[in-house]
This record gives C-alpha cells, structure tokens and sequence, in this order.
C-alpha cells in the first residue's frame, strides 16, 4: 500500500506536501515491520528539524527506532491524539497516523525524495 | 486464565494447626495498640493439598531449564546445579548475619575472598569487587570507575564513551546515567569493529570504550589490542561487558589483552539463578591502575585472617550496595567454580562454544546466516529467508513452543534483520540439539507449506498469542479481589 500522491524518504517516512507546508509520517511497510506500537515520542511545537534529523522516537513490542524527518523546516503541529491511541499509526499509518507538520525551510528538497513508485521499487529491494 | 490462591480460599479449611498461644502477656504491653491490625488479614484459607496442586499447576505452564530446552541468546540460560541451592541453604550459611563481628565471619569472609581472587585469575584482572548485583549494576560500577579515573586525573574535557551499534542495549543506558555522551560505531561487514572508522571517532574528548566480547553476533572481536593501543594512546578506558564470558573461561583473560575494566555475569556465566529478577550478582574486575576506585569494602587476608577492609575509601566510588553484595549468590558461584577447578571451567567454554556450531552447522542450509563463520557461544540465524512466506522471526519464535522449546532471543542485535539469537550452552546433550535442530527444521518446512499454522502459533500452550501491545500499554501488575 504507497499512496501516489505522497513522497516518500529511504527510511520509511512520507510526506504529503501541501504548498509551504509537509505532513508526515511513517509508511506503511514501515508500520508493518516494527509491529505493534505502544509508544511514541514527538517534537515540541516550534523546534526546527534539518533534513536527516531525528525528531522523535517510536516504540513498538519488538525494537525503539528513530523517526528521520523526511525536510528542512519548523514543526508547526505534532498530532497529539497519538499519545493515547498509538495504535493509530498502525491501523492508518497514512491518515490518523500522521506524526507532524512541518513548514517547509528549503521546498526544493522534496524533489531529492522518491515518488510512489520510486518507493514500491525501493521496498521491493530492501 | 488459572485462578488466583485467593479463589481458591474456602473460609475455615486449613493446612495446618497452630498451637495456642502461650505466651501470657498481654499484646499490648508489647506492641503499641497503635500498630495493631484494625481487621484480621485476609489470606487464603486452603489444605496443604489444595497449596501445591495450585502452585504445581502454575509451575506446569511455565518453562524453565529443568523442563525443556532455554536457548535465549546472550542469556547463558544454563543448568544451575542442585548442591547450590542445598549448600546455599545450609543454616551456617543462611543464618550469619552481616552485622556479626568481623571475628565470627571468617568463613564466609575467606569464601568471598577465594571467589575475589578466582574471578580476577579468570580474567586476568588485578582485582574485584563482588559488591553490584546485577549485570547492569556492574556496568553502572565499571563506568563510575572510568568516570572516577578521569576526575582524579582533572580530564574533565573527557565527556564520551564509544559503544558498537551490536553492543547490549543496557551499555549506553548505562553510560547516560553516569552522565557520558554515546557515540556509536558502526560494525563492518564482518560484523566487528570497524577499526578505521574507530580512529576517526577518538578524540581528546574520549573517555572510554565499552566492548562485549564475543560480541552479540557470537563472533570474537579480534582486533583488542589494536583498540587498546588506540583507547589508550588518548587516555580512555576500555569496558568488558563479560556478558558473554561463558566463551572464554580458561582461553582467554580479558585483564590480560588489553581491557581494562569488566563485570561478570556470575547468573550466566557462573551457574547462579537466573531469571524472574534474580537475585543476579555482577562483579567486577579492573587492573592494578583503578584499584583505588573500587567499592568499598573489599576482602583483604593478612596474618590474623579475612577483613572487610575500607583502606581506599578516600578515592573509592564509595558502596554500590548494601553491605556486602548478594552473598547466598556469590556462594552459589564459588561453589561453581571450586567443583569444576580450572580445567573444567575450560571444557565448560569448549563445550559451550561445540554445542553452538553444532547447532548452527545444522541450520544454516534452512536459516540465513548472515556472518558465515565459526561462531563463540552463540550464532545470530536469520528470519530473512521465511518472510517470503509472509513468516516472521515472531512467527518462528512463537511456534517453537507448539514444540515444547522456550524461544530463542528474537530482534536483537539490531543489525540482523529478523535476527533468532540462539545459545545453547554447554548443558545440552547432543541428542537434546539434535531435537531442537528437528524442530526448527520442521518449522522452516511449515512456513513454506503451512504458513498460516506457524502464522497462529503457538496453539498448544497454556494461552494462544498474546497482544503484546495491549500488555505493554495496559499493565495489569497487581489482582485485586471481587471484595475490595
């Protein structure tokens, strides 16, 4: 399941970018390989990421991995239902799953990520 | 799910009968009212019988090492020999007590130095505290000592500790509490220490180096004297995490390669019990430079016997525990040690490491083994190959005990993807590897013919498969009665 209209980095995060401003979150393959999440830990509002940063950390029964933003740019939101409920971000990893937004420093970057395809052939790979 | 004791509580029935009270004074002038019970406790009313068949019944769903096969990597989920337990038991053991005087305690005090004194020959260490009692308590002790050795050194600017991306997940745990930086290294593609990648990571900010050896692929680090000279031609330290020193006993020491700190596991390694949160013990060993740090007491022997001797107390890390470690567990490990000697303490690592190639030789055409070479200990198989078939390392661990084996560690280390960590130890049999081996075997045909039996295992244990996230989120941990 890779949504075409998003773009997607090589460790697992998409981006929905929506003019000056990405939502993201983990992909679906990603969701399915951690297995069952129990715990996440986002950003405050107002801190700025760099491409490649860790900003937050997930948890699930089986490891702890580092969330890597996906873009440059400040977080304007962090979806803060997900504390209660991280279930969410297995059961809909591309809609009520979503972990931030981030206002967009450097736009031109959202070209180095892949496409739906680009993504598909990627996992397919790894 | 089995009832609780409490259900099974019938009002009046009992197991046995006390005698009455003979004592004629009033409670009163003894205890303050204050302190009395206002209503009497409610513990469980049942028949001897009804006792056991409860807690024989809960023993039946459990497993352990003395009903099947434990092969928990990194674990050393060995056999603990029975005579520990009734020695350990043995009332001129059980009934001294830590504040007794130094004069009416020198058995124990000459055990505990024996067992001081072995540990450091074992490793090749100058000496040992046998104060922390866990392995992770003995990392928390070696660091401090690093962190001691700098500040007397007035190395303030030394803030960072490196750490191999293969390394036990309490290591940097560990590091962070002392207050240290981590800074990971990455393995190379033999899955070991990638020696130019560690030069460029050393700096004059370095202050140490923490290394499990044989690391947690089962493989040894053969570069140690390499990392020392580098470690040490800015000052850092270099850490044993001895979590896997049951492949070393009588082959190498550690003290005598170039590590200058480690800590023992004397629950894996030295045959003490292990499991349900200990009690574990974890020693710990430096060279002749970092005496001075070591807890207080220690054991010290002169003319007139044993002491508990506080002579560095002024430079030590001070006391990590109380008095003087988890002594019946110390016992059970000197014990361990004195019965097999020094040649059988060697055959106890030779046979370890036999009975894990043994194994693996006989799994890698079924399992990806990602680091194909002789193995220490343990071996690092993986799930890689099965998950065309939709079969995860989960799926694999869950049906083994549809066959009656307690699961291998699964997901760890980190860098093997679908990683199944595997231990035998040296308590098995041929024909008990044999076993194991048929069932993996079995398993690995299922996932290709019947996916879906090893997708739902286990199906013959106690309770079918858990929903781990709901326990992790939702911890039930205490029971309380219909009543309250």
């Amino acid at each position: 399941m890779v949504p075409s209209k998003l773009k997607y980095s090589d460790t697992h995060e998409w981006a929905k970018i929506d003019d000056d401003t990405a939502v993201v979150g983990i992909t679906d393959h990603a969701q399915s390989e951690l297995g069952d999440i129990v715990y996440l830990e986002l950003p405050e509002v107002g801190s700025t990421v760099e491409k490649g940063d860790v900003f937050g950390t997930l948890e699930s029964v089986k490891t702890v991995s580092d969330l890597i933003s996906p873009v440059s740019g400040e977080i304007t939101e962090a979806n803060s239902e997900l504390s209660d409920t991280p279930e969410v971000i297995n059961n809909e990893p591309y809609e009520g799953g979503w972990l931030v937004k981030i206002k967009l420093s450097n736009p031109a970057e959202v070209n180095t990520l892949m496409d739906a395809d680009a993504y598909e052939q990627f996992i397919q790979e790894h | 799910m089995p009832k609780t004791v409490f259900e099974y509580s019938s009002a009046g029935r009992k197991g046995v009968s006390l005698p009455s009270r003979e004592i004629d004074t009033p409670l009163d002038s003894l205890i303050p009212t204050k302190f009395h019970r206002a209503k009497t406790a409610r513990l469980p009313e049942l028949s001897e019988l009804d006792v056991m068949r409860h807690y024989i019944k809960l023993s039946q769903q459990n497993h352990f090492i003395e009903k099947g096969l434990y092969p928990l990597g990194s674990c050393t989920m060995k056999y603990n020999p029975k005579i520990h337990e009734s020695l350990a038991r043995h009332t001129c053991f059980a009934n001294i007590h830590p504040y007794q005087h130094e004069s009416t305690l020198q058995g124990a005090l000459e055990l505990l130095y024996e067992l001081q004194e072995d540990l450091a020959e074992i490793s090749g260490m100058a000496k040992v505290t046998l104060q922390p009692v866990a392995g992770a308590q003995g990392e928390f002790t070696g660091i401090k000592i690093i962190a001691a050795y700098h500040k007397a050194k007035g190395n303030t600017h030394k803030t960072k500790i490196i750490i191999p991306d293969s390394a036990h997940g309490t290591n940097p745990a560990t590091c962070h509490m002392v207050g240290f930086d981590v800074v990971e290294l990455k393995s190379n593609a033999e899955g070991r220490c990638d020696i130019a990648r560690l030069r460029e990571l050393v700096d004059e900010n370095t202050a140490g180096f923490m290394l499990t050896n044989p690391n947690t692929l089962g493989l040894f680090e053969t570069q140690i004297e390499e990392i020392a000279e580098i470690m040490h031609s800015v000052d850092a330290l270099i850490y044993m995490d001895g979590a896997n020193l049951n492949a070393l006993l009588g082959i190498v020491q550690p003290g005598k390669i170039g590590f200058d700190i480690m800590h023992f596991n004397l629950h894996k390694t030295f045959s003490t019990p292990h499991g349900g949160g200990g009690p574990g013990a974890g020693p710990v060993g430096v060279v002749e430079r970092l005496i001075p740090y070591l807890p207080v007491p220690t054991i010290s022997k002169d003319d007139a016997g044993y002491h508990l001797d506080y002579a560095h107390e002024s430079t030590s890390i001070g006391k990590v525990h109380t008095f003087y470690g988890n002594f019946a567990v110390l016992l059970r490990a000197y014990i361990y040690i004195k019965m097999l000697g020094a040649e059988g303490l060697r055959r106890v690592s030779e046979n370890a490491i036999i009975n894990a190639n043994y194994l693996m030789a006989i799994l890698k055409d079924y399992y990806h083994i990602q680091h194909q070479e002789y193995c220490m200990h343990e071996f690092v198989a993986s799930a890689s190959r099965q998950k065309s078939h939709g079969i995860k390392a989960l799926d694999i661990a869950k049906r083994l005990m549809d066959y009656g084996y307690h699961p291998p560690t699964i997901y760890f280390p980190l860098i093997v993807p679908e990683a199944l960590m595997i231990e035998p130890t040296e308590t098995e049999s041929q024909e008990t590897l044999d076993a194991f081996a048929d069932a993996m075997l079995a398993i690995a045909r299922e996932s290709e013919e019947d996916p879906e039996l090893v997708h739902s295992a286990p199906h013959d244990t106690p309770l079918y498969r858990l929903d781990e996230a709901a326990a992790a989120r939702n911890l039930e941990l205490k029971w309380t009665s219909p009543g309250e």
